[in-house]
């Protein structure tokens, strides 16, 4: 017994880690080779590209930029949220519901690595969008091949950031809802509204002025126009709300949701983990049973 | 401390454990102890605080009141060294349905690894496993896809998978079928006889508790009210033994205190005409009912524990 005490805590925590990148990677792989994943990957992005096509003759506002140049770093911006936040939420809730919280937390630094495995899985689905968006682009949008060095560490930046600044939002919503179907409806409807008023498949400026600083005051808002501020020329910042990119407040709206997220979520995500045990998964069963029923 | 009694001391110790959430009370007053590779059977009716108790000592739960040592540790204070040295096997799982079944008890045992000891290497030969409860052929077919039989025994595996010192099995054999519960309880008794596993297990199979537990505890109302093994139980309950027999073509049923001298008068009086003799003994089902019926008559009656000494 005094073996087993005696073990490093460092070295137990490293390993979890490493658990947890692996246990991503093995979900990452089970998700490319499931059906339904799958179907989903390929239509939603099959959608996205549609649009980007659809686009591809319409003007910027005010510029001579085809409207879909300005679409696709929205969309790699609206990617993130989706990943980040929506993604989290709703991983976080089903698997609340089926028992693979209470499992981690049965396991020895189980929990530790599940969060892991959740970041890690969060940041692959989502690069998978951005790879699929870049490469898109890359045979849509010849202007693409034109982005400086700078612009493609920016889109890096904002992307690292972004993730950050959603993820943990993702987890205190997917810690909080009482079910899966209530942590799809928390999110995925919020998420449609913010893209629809956020300037993402169409300039901000178009909309009402009384809704700009509604979609500046969340970071959808702020991916979108990072993301175009790195792979757009700057000529492209006309169609900006006041003809400029605002590169200090992009990076300072999506820091303060990353510091407050990575504050909150801890706490949500402990006092969740506390309460989960056998009889708690049991009820929820017992109530989504009767939702079917 | 001799290593004599380190061997010696108990591995789950609960004293006067109290629960309630705010004026109801689940939990009054709960007492016993589990000696290491000893199997306890936690009966009683639905709502009597199993499911409580064991989470409590599973650290998933905090306490009212009362003493819990579990392994030499308050769960509610153990770390991650403790945890490793637990196995839980809950009611049902459903998680995990996109895994294979042999990734996911390789990938679960892993967790084990650091916490390994020469007497105790962790995890357990993640094939040898399979095989021990038959799913070496399941082993490549996804989690989700499995029987509800197939998947508990997987749940049992993961449960054991980290070779636990204290093994917690919810309801073990819900769903399985005859075969599968005789593999599964040699695979509890090869725990116990040849790993020194210490097994806390609840079910509803009065059968399942006598044929595997050494000590039965019989919780109702939140209280202990028996603790003994099967035999004891029954003879707690002074229980009348059932003696049928047929005279003339009749059947006749009597409850007898004294069954041995009960026959041995129906004989001396009736002789040859006596037939169809059977002499049934109170099953641990008889104990149990007596007991949580006890209970519910009269549930100021001081429980009367009966410390065994094996």
């Amino acid at each position: 017994m005094s073996g087993v005490t005696s073990l490093r805590p460092s070295s137990t925590v490293l390993h979890a880690v490493r658990l947890g990148m692996r246990r991503g990677g093995i979900e990452m792989l089970h998700s490319l080779t499931n059906r339904a994943d799958q179907i989903w990957i390929v239509v939603m992005n099959g959608i996205f590209v549609g649009v980007l096509l659809l686009q591809r003759n319409s003007d910027l506002g005010g510029t001579s930029f085809s409207l879909a140049v300005a679409t696709l770093p929205g969309l790699i911006g609206m990617n993130v949220v989706m990943g980040g936040w929506m993604g989290t939420a709703q991983m976080l809730a089903v698997e609340r519901e089926d028992g693979t919280l209470l499992r981690a937390k049965s396991t020895p630094n189980g929990m530790l690595a599940y969060l892991v495995a959740r970041v890690t899985l969060a940041v692959l689905n989502t690069a998978l969008g951005l790879v699929i968006f870049l490469v898109a682009g890359l045979f849509l949008l010849p202007g693409l091949t034109d982005v400086p060095v700078t612009g493609w560490l920016m889109l890096l930046s904002v992307f690292l950031l972004g993730m950050l600044a959603t993820m943990p939002w993702g987890a205190v919503v997917g810690a909080s809802v009482k079910s899966a179907g209530a942590g799809f409806g928390l999110t995925f409807l919020p998420m449609v509204v913010l893209i629809a008023i956020s300037g993402i498949f169409y300039p901000i400026t178009g909309m009402p002025d009384w809704l700009h600083p509604v979609a500046q005051a969340f970071p959808v808002y702020w991916l979108g126009a990072g993301m175009r501020e790195a792979l757009l020329p700057d000529a492209a910042a006309a169609a900006e709300l006041g003809g400029e990119f605002h590169t200090l407040t992009t990076f300072g709206v999506l820091g303060a949701y990353a510091v407050l997220g990575l504050l909150v979520a801890p706490r949500v995500l402990r006092a969740m983990a506390r309460k989960e045990s056998g009889s708690a998964v049991e009820s929820r069963k017992a109530k989504a049973m009767q939702g079917w029923g | 401390m001799n290593l004599d009694q380190v061997a010696s001391r108990p591995v789950i110790r609960v004293d006067d454990l109290r629960m309630s959430y705010g004026d109801h009370v689940v939990l009054d007053g709960v007492t016993f102890e589990a000696r290491p590779g000893e199997v306890l059977a936690l009966l009683g009716p639905n709502g009597a605080g199993k499911s409580t108790t064991i989470e409590i000592l599973e650290g998933f739960r905090h306490r009212s009141d009362g003493d819990v040592e579990v392994l030499g540790l308050d769960p509610a204070e153990a770390d991650e060294t403790w945890r490793a040295r637990l196995g839980i096997v809950q009611q049902s799982w459903r998680d995990h349905g996109r895994w294979g079944v042999r990734q996911l008890l390789a990938h679960l045992g892993a967790y084990y690894a650091p916490f390994s000891t020469p007497s105790r290497p962790r995890p357990m030969d993640v094939d040898e496993l399979l095989a021990t409860v038959g799913l070496s052929e399941h082993a490549h077919q996804k989690a989700g896809s499995l029987s509800g039989g197939q998947r508990r025994r997987l749940d049992v595996a993961i449960g054991i998978v980290g070779r636990p010192d204290l093994l917690f099995l919810d309801e073990p054999t819900t769903g399985f079928d005859p075969q599968a519960r005789r593999d599964f309880h040699d695979v509890v008794h090869r725990l116990a006889d040849l790993e020194g596993t210490t097994i806390l297990l609840t079910t509803h199979d009065l059968d399942e508790a006598e044929k595997l537990a050494d000590r039965i505890l019989i919780l109702a109302g939140g209280r202990i009210v028996a603790n003994g093994s099967a035999a004891e139980l029954s003879r707690e309950v002074e229980g009348r033994t059932e003696v049928r027999w047929s005279r003339n073509g009749e059947h006749f049923v009597h409850a007898a205190d004294d069954a041995t001298r009960f026959v041995r008068e129906l004989f001396e009086q009736h002789g040859d005409a006596i037939g169809d003799l059977e002499v049934r003994r109170s099953t641990l089902e008889d104990s149990y009912m007596t007991l949580v019926h006890r209970y519910e008559t009269d549930p100021t009656a001081e429980p009367r524990p009966m410390e065994v000494v094996r």
